[in-house]
């Protein structure tokens, strides 16, 4: 819940060790790196618009840990969190992104034509392709700290960009408060709409406040290429079709993101991105690109290999289920990294990682080993 | 202040009218009340502690309304929320407790031989008998604005004055972060221990912030007498046994919450109380007493009745499912308590509850024998 300052200055009334949280019983990025030390040095502290480390950590705290994946425990409220609060965030995003040190460079390459091959993974198997990404609008706090005001001042702003969008873009608004119960439903089951929010990860850090104000989704007609306003970042860009045509998605993905780009600037109001951290977002985890490039794919004996983990880390991808836990050996494969490689660099692993693992599954199938062809570190 | 509230002003950029909830959707109190007028008025305010406007609906936005109750939809901060924000919570207080005016006083009655009956309860029907109050402690915030500091100051104080109590009152206190599962699930089976906060309500009004710290039940070694620290009050005392002699269970419960209040004044502090909203409590629908009496009874037939709602509302009482405030009732065993909090002392609701479940259980004897119960409705109380 975001505090205000009066009520940040009232805790300094209390001592670090009673302020300090219990974390004994937590495995998130933010429980390894927040010492007591660092608290107290920190917790006076504030953004210009009033974020405070509490409100940082709040979701760390409430969420001591997560089945599938080590989260990272701790939000942005806006563009100068990760400055004021770098003593913590530095170190978290050098543990979350491989080392990422704080003088590093982050690279951005939108240009799709960088990407090698990808128009030709095998349908039987990669039954869906999608690229996502975010984008936080300079001049605004982000979803876990902004008022009624200011997020509805993004929607608006974001929907006027994204109706002057033409061509194969041409699309239409859908504001969550007006949509009917029936197209919700089927926006869910195409896995084009955003869940309701019931995730503790994001009812912790305060990003559902006022649920569903000024929440929508944009879509173009064909439904390929989506924009979510205002969930877990002021905009979530997504493009995807069935199959397994990644070079198709991933260059409307860049045109599209272009064009949005360009729209913002004409309107003052850029996207939030500086050369150290790349594209600013939320959540530390989603630094640097924001990407998030994957397929669901069939894969039930290599997913049942006991190297299966380890390809993975060596393509540097990651698994999901499909609807958070996988069903029928098809799992959702993507990017692991965000920070510290380019967009073009992070498709490339995953079309190359996914036809790696296509033609290994298509091994098993035969009763074939696949020792030959595990990959070495990427 | 030495400081401004930051975020509060950031807001103040944006006009009243971009900044006001849409509350289209909404049926609570909080909704009812508050008009963009209103907000405009009081968007700019905030309390010593810094609770705002927005601090005090959140919840009530974010939940627009509840299939069972009528809910409030706002909460306090702190004991000076109910004066920074009066021009919204008063004709919110008035709503929701029958008419109570701003200028209204309310009586505090903890003297145990003024009930009269309530022994004599019929335990095939009345299963469980019990009462609970909150109590506030002055100088800390409240459970939807307190920092990890004050909630764990409130618990420290609590567990040093309720460790003092003996005789039948002696017990121990069980922090809950080092409470095992399987106590844990036990003292939820027996209906001792406070839920594990799911409900959106508490939830979105940041109540369960660093969940489990700082919480924790007390109880006395034969599980009669309990108090909760740092649910939805800094404290929640509670008397209750099986069976339906509720005058055993108010007789403990008064006598233990004056020792309680006793060791609070012994150690400086006091309890938020004022001769206007009588004891102060996190939400407005339980100032004054904070007293909900009720008994667990079995009314399968009753329940059923065309006239139910009507009795219960004449009877001043209202239901719940077994589980608390969020449930619904299994097998025709129904929650009945108190629906009043404010403007009747402890003594009064009490009283209501133990004439009101008689006349129920009367009704569904009748019931069962296919009589009808028209000639016993009660009168509004």
């Amino acid at each position: 819940m975001p505090f205000g300052n009066t009520h940040n200055n009232f805790k300094l009334n209390f001592k670090v060790e009673e302020e300090y949280p219990d974390l004994t019983k937590h495995n998130n990025h933010m429980a390894k790196v927040l010492t007591k030390d660092m608290y107290a040095k920190l917790r006076d502290k504030q953004t210009p618009s009033g974020f405070t480390l509490d409100d940082v950590i709040q979701t760390g705290v409430d969420n001591p840990g997560h089945p599938f994946i080590m989260t990272v425990g701790c939000v942005a409220g806006d563009e100068e969190s990760y400055e004021i609060f770098k003593d913590l965030l530095d170190p978290i995003i050098s543990d979350r992104h491989s080392g990422y040190k704080p003088t590093d460079k982050h690279k951005t390459d939108l240009n799709f034509e960088n990407l090698k091959g990808g128009d030709d993974l095998d349908p039987n198997y990669v039954l869906s392709s999608r690229v996502r990404t975010g984008r936080s609008i300079k001049g605004y706090t982000l979803p876990p700290h902004n008022s009624r005001g200011e997020r509805r001042a993004v929607e608006k702003l974001s929907v006027e960009a994204l109706n002057t969008l033409d061509g194969e873009f041409k699309g239409k608004y859908y504001p969550l408060n007006k949509m009917t119960d029936a197209e919700q439903e089927q926006l869910i089951a195409d896995h084009f709409l955003f869940d309701k929010p019931v995730s503790p990860l994001l009812l912790g850090a305060g990003m559902a406040r006022d649920w569903p104000d000024a929440r929508g989704i944009w879509h173009n007609d064909a439904k390929s290429f989506l924009v979510w306003v205002n969930e877990e970042d002021h905009l979530r860009v997504i493009s995807m079709e069935k199959g397994g045509n990644m070079k198709e998605v991933f260059r409307r993905f860049c045109v599209g993101l272009k064009r949005i780009e360009e729209t913002f600037k004409k309107h003052n109001h850029g996207f939030m991105w500086n050369e150290h951290l790349g594209y600013v977002l939320t959540c530390p985890s989603n630094l640097g690109t924001g990407l998030r490039g994957g397929v669901h794919v069939k894969l039930p004996k290599l997913s049942t290999h006991p190297k299966f983990e380890e390809i993975l880390t060596r393509l540097r991808l990651q698994k999901r289920g499909v609807d958070t836990a996988s069903v029928g050996g098809v799992f959702d494969i993507s990017n692991a990294d965000r920070l510290g490689s380019s967009e073009v660099a992070q498709v490339q692993m995953v079309v190359d990682g996914v036809k790696l693992m296509v033609e290994m599954e298509k091994k098993l199938e035969k009763g074939e080993a696949i020792d030959g062809m595990i990959p070495a570190q990427k | 202040m030495p400081f401004g509230n930051t975020h509060n002003a950031l807001k103040m950029k944006y006009a009243s009218s971009e900044e006001y909830p849409d509350l289209s959707q909404h049926n609570n109190h909080m909704a009812k009340i508050l008009t963009p007028a209103i907000y405009e008025r009081l968007r700019s305010k905030q309390t010593p502690s810094g609770f705002t406007l927005d601090d005090v609906i959140q919840t009530g936005i974010d939940n627009p309304g509840h299939p069972f109750i009528m809910t409030v939809g706002c909460v306090a901060g702190d004991e000076e929320t109910y004066e920074v924000f009066k021009e919204l919570l008063d004709p919110i207080i008035e709503d929701r407790h029958g008419g109570y005016k701003p200028t209204d006083k309310h009586k505090t009655d903890l003297n145990p031989n003024n009930l009269k009956g309530g022994d004599d309860l019929d335990p095939n029907y009345v299963l469980s008998s019990r009462v609970r109050t909150g109590r506030s402690i002055r100088g800390f915030c409240l459970p939807p604005h307190c920092s990890r500091g004050e909630r764990r100051g409130v618990e420290k104080m609590s567990v040093e004055a309720l460790d003092s109590l003996s005789g039948d009152l002696k017990g121990k206190y069980y922090a809950l972060k080092n409470m095992t599962d399987a106590e844990q699930q036990q003292l939820i089976d027996d209906h001792f221990l406070f839920d594990k906060p799911v409900s959106p309500l508490l939830l979105a009004s940041g109540m369960a912030r660093d969940w489990p710290d700082g919480r924790g039940i007390w109880h006395n070694d034969t599980k009669t007498f309990l108090v909760w620290v740092n649910e939805e009050d800094h404290l929640r005392v509670i008397s209750m046994q099986k069976g339906g002699n509720m005058k055993e269970v108010f007789n403990r419960f008064c006598t233990g919450l004056t020792k309680i209040e006793t060791l609070f004044k012994d150690k400086g502090t006091s309890f938020m109380w004022n001769e206007h909203l009588g004891y102060v409590l996190t939400c407005p629908s339980n100032l004054g007493t904070g007293l909900r009496a009720g008994v667990h009874v079995k009314i399968p037939n009753m329940s059923k009745h065309a006239k139910f709602e009507e009795v219960l509302k004449r009877l001043r009482l209202q239901k719940r499912g077994t589980g608390g405030v969020d449930t619904a009732a299994v097998g025709g065993t129904f929650d009945i308590s108190n629906a009043d909090r404010l403007g009747f002392s402890e003594v009064e609701l009490v009283q209501m509850v133990v004439d009101g479940v008689k006349l129920l259980v009367d009704m569904e004897k009748k019931l069962e024998k296919g009589q009808s119960i028209d000639n016993i409705m009660p009168a509004q109380k």
